[in-house]
């Protein structure tokens, strides 16, 4: 088990036969990820990476029976392919691109749950079901088989953790990076209870960072709803204030959005906040009693 | 991309929003003769510069001649201005805004801004017109009316009517003034991919009259590229100039006051290296992030950079290497530091695909002031403890 994706999910790519597409489609087929096609308009017919290419989405997931997307068109179509894909039916969107402006996202946000399509990222590593599906560009080999779910804003910190927790002795069901724009798809509290019901998650780890409000409505959440044991980190507790830290949603403005209250309000749901991202292994395997 | 008052409120005029008429000078003389041209018998001389609270730190003068104006100019424009923004260093003051007088009744609060929690535009409105908003959300958090706006719909009767409503405006004139401001403001919001925009105070003129009086806006980064108008906009000695540098390479730096330099791949580790090195009793000199192409290249410029900071006496190196294998990023490591001289410890931390072969590389190397670390933890207790002298 695990959560979103698995062995057997059909995928397809926006912005197939382009250089940072084709690269990470072909890892992902190497994973063994089910990529069963793409879209590129004007390569219709065409065949890339062993796969079909569409002109439209709709065609690719009628031909495919394709239920996600992996989207790495440029910044400026970002609005477009994510619109695109819930008008043809696709269940979830992975948006890779970064630098997708905010307006744009919040209209197709806004679109896509209109059409009931979850969207992961944009700005996000993607996702992965350890060895079995990768949707992203993170590196496939320290993911672990597990029984740790993960949450997290940050490309890096994700592998970072992962890594922690497999060193542990321990492995990873699903990981999911949510991205660190100001606006997002999926985030902790719409994964959390995916996590909390897929048997084979023990415990959950979730990296935050400052900006937004995103951790503190987690935190709620986590009271009332999870029972699972939760370790997270929040990133930039040393961030200057009115600083963008290099991502878009990285921000303390008008006082709001800090490290501290984050943690605090995590503290207070029974969350086991580590105040380094190198102490995440240890607090997991304290957490499920190693 | 924040841009002045000046250039705001030359955005405002484009769409209607009313202001004072004013001109821009950079020097006294052309202050003196924006004043003439402008006519009457008292201007504001305000500095500008990318930041608040210019009034309290000396900035924004009232001239009740043409003498005054030219007086007043002089002593601002090359005046270091500190407010309680601009940090105790303060900003050099480039161009002044001579603006007419304006017969003030009422001040008022209006801005718009991304509400991220409901995913749109909000317009908040107060009474409390000429104070911090901060301040006032603190204090009096009742006297802000917020509106959220769903671009599907965009600015509609109702919400205008929320707004004269919660402000308290009766006279069925000035409610209709004011709601044609609003809706304004929230259509150039919109139009110019803007991410917040602050008028503070906005009055109310004896003849009911509503006006910009100030005009703060900042951008979207990442839908500049089309506008171009206000790209053009940008002034970049209002940026610092290493982040500036540093951008056009790709890499993303902020300056901090500590004494370890650091240099990480992604936003998010960066910070947990900022932290991780705080919580071992260090302090971060930087942020900056390298993406995710550590090459030789941007790893140089990033020691570039650091070392531009004398505070810095170690360097903290934590790449998790993903796609990108860590053997050639230590490669690029150590040629790196032959293109720069670096004089200060560097700690070395690589993890990741290849992380063994990448410690091998670096030994072998033997180059004295490169150390090696195994993890984040080790790493960052190794760069304090050189940062120390230890």
């Amino acid at each position: 088990m695990s959560i979103l994706v698995n062995k057997d999910t059909k995928v397809i790519v926006q912005g197939f036969t382009g250089k940072e597409g084709s690269f990470h489609a072909e890892q992902c087929l190497a994973y063994g990820t089910k990529i069963v096609g793409g879209v590129t308009p004007n390569k219709g017919g065409q065949v890339h990476l062993g796969q079909p290419v569409f002109n439209t989405v709709s065609e690719a997931v009628q031909a495919t029976g394709a239920t996600v997307s992996m989207i790495f068109v440029p910044p400026a179509f970002v609005a477009d392919a994510v619109m695109e894909a819930a008008d043809a039916g696709i269940e979830l969107a992975v948006v890779i691109t970064e630098g997708a402006p905010v307006r744009d996202m919040q209209a197709a946000k806004s679109y896509a749950t209109k059409h009931n399509m979850k969207t992961i990222g944009p700005n996000c590593p993607g996702i992965i079901t350890a060895e079995e599906c990768k949707i992203g560009i993170m590196p496939g080999m320290i993911f672990k088989k597990g029984n740790v779910g993960l949450i997290s804003k940050s490309g890096t910190l994700t592998y970072e953790g992962a890594n922690q927790v497999c060193r542990e002795g321990f492995g990873i069901s699903t990981a999911v990076g949510i991205g660190g724009d100001p606006i997002i798809g999926l985030s902790y509290k719409q994964l959390l209870p995916l996590f909390e019901a897929d048997p084979e998650t023990h415990a959950i780890v979730m990296i935050g960072e400052i900006g937004g409000d995103l951790e503190i409505q987690a935190a709620k959440f986590i009271k009332e709803h999870i029972t699972k044991p939760v370790v997270a980190f929040i990133a930039g507790q040393t961030a200057p204030a009115g600083k963008r830290m290099g991502h878009a949603g990285a921000i303390v403005s008008g006082g709001a959005g800090t490290a501290k209250e984050k943690m605090e309000a995590l503290e207070a749901a029974g969350v086991r906040v580590v105040v380094s991202p190198a102490e995440i292994g240890k607090a997991i395997a304290e957490v499920l009693g190693k | 991309m924040n841009i002045h008052e000046y250039q705001a409120k030359q955005i405002f005029a484009k769409y209607g929003v009313p202001t004072p008429r004013g001109i821009v000078a950079n020097t006294p003389d052309q202050a003196v003769r924006n004043a003439s041209e402008l006519g009457g018998k008292i201007w504001v001389v305000k500095a500008q510069i990318h930041a608040g609270g210019r009034g309290l730190g000396g900035g924004v003068k009232l001239a009740r001649s043409l003498e005054e104006v030219g007086q007043f100019a002089s002593e601002i424009l090359g005046m270091t201005l500190v407010t309680h923004q601009t940090g105790p260093e303060g900003k050099l003051v480039q161009k002044v805004y001579i603006e007419e007088g304006a017969d003030i009744k009422d001040e008022l609060y209006l801005g718009v801004v991304l509400d991220r929690a409901k995913e749109m535009p909000v317009i908040m409105a107060s009474t409390e017109g000429g104070m911090e908003i901060e301040t006032v959300a603190h204090n009096n958090p009742e006297k802000i009316i917020k509106i959220a706006v769903d671009p599907a719909i965009g600015f509609q009767g109702f919400h205008g009517r929320e707004l004269v409503f919660g402000l308290g405006i009766t006279d069925p004139v000035e409610q209709k003034k004011f709601i044609s401001f609003a809706s304004k403001l929230y259509k150039l919001y919109m139009e110019n991919d803007a991410e917040m925009i602050e008028i503070n105070p906005l009055i109310k003129t004896g003849t009911g009259d509503f006006l910009a009086l100030d005009g703060k806006m900042g951008f979207d980064d990442s839908a500049l590229g089309r506008h171009p108008d206000i790209e053009d906009m940008r002034d970049i000695s209002e940026e610092d100039a290493d982040e500036r540098e540093a951008s056009r390479y790709g890499l993303s730096y902020i300056s901090l006051d500590g004494e370890i330099g650091c240099m990480v791949n992604g936003a998010g580790l960066a910070m947990g290296t900022m932290d991780t090195i705080n919580y071992m009793g260090g302090t971060p000199a930087n942020f900056l992030d390298v993406g995710g192409k550590a090459n030789a290249e941007t790893v140089a410029k990033g020691f570039e950079i650091i070392l531009k900071n004398p505070k810095v006496k170690a360097i903290f190196v934590n790449i998790f290497g993903g796609i990108v294998r860590c053997d050639r990023i230590a490669n690029g490591i150590l040629e790196a530091t032959k293109m720069v001289n670096v004089h200060v410890p560097v700690i070395v931390r690589l993890d990741g695909t290849n992380a063994v072969e990448a410690a091998e590389i670096l030994r072998n190397a033997n180059i004295p002031n490169v150390i090696a670390a195994d993890d984040l933890a080790d790493g960052a207790a190794k760069a304090v403890a050189a940062a120390k002298g230890e």
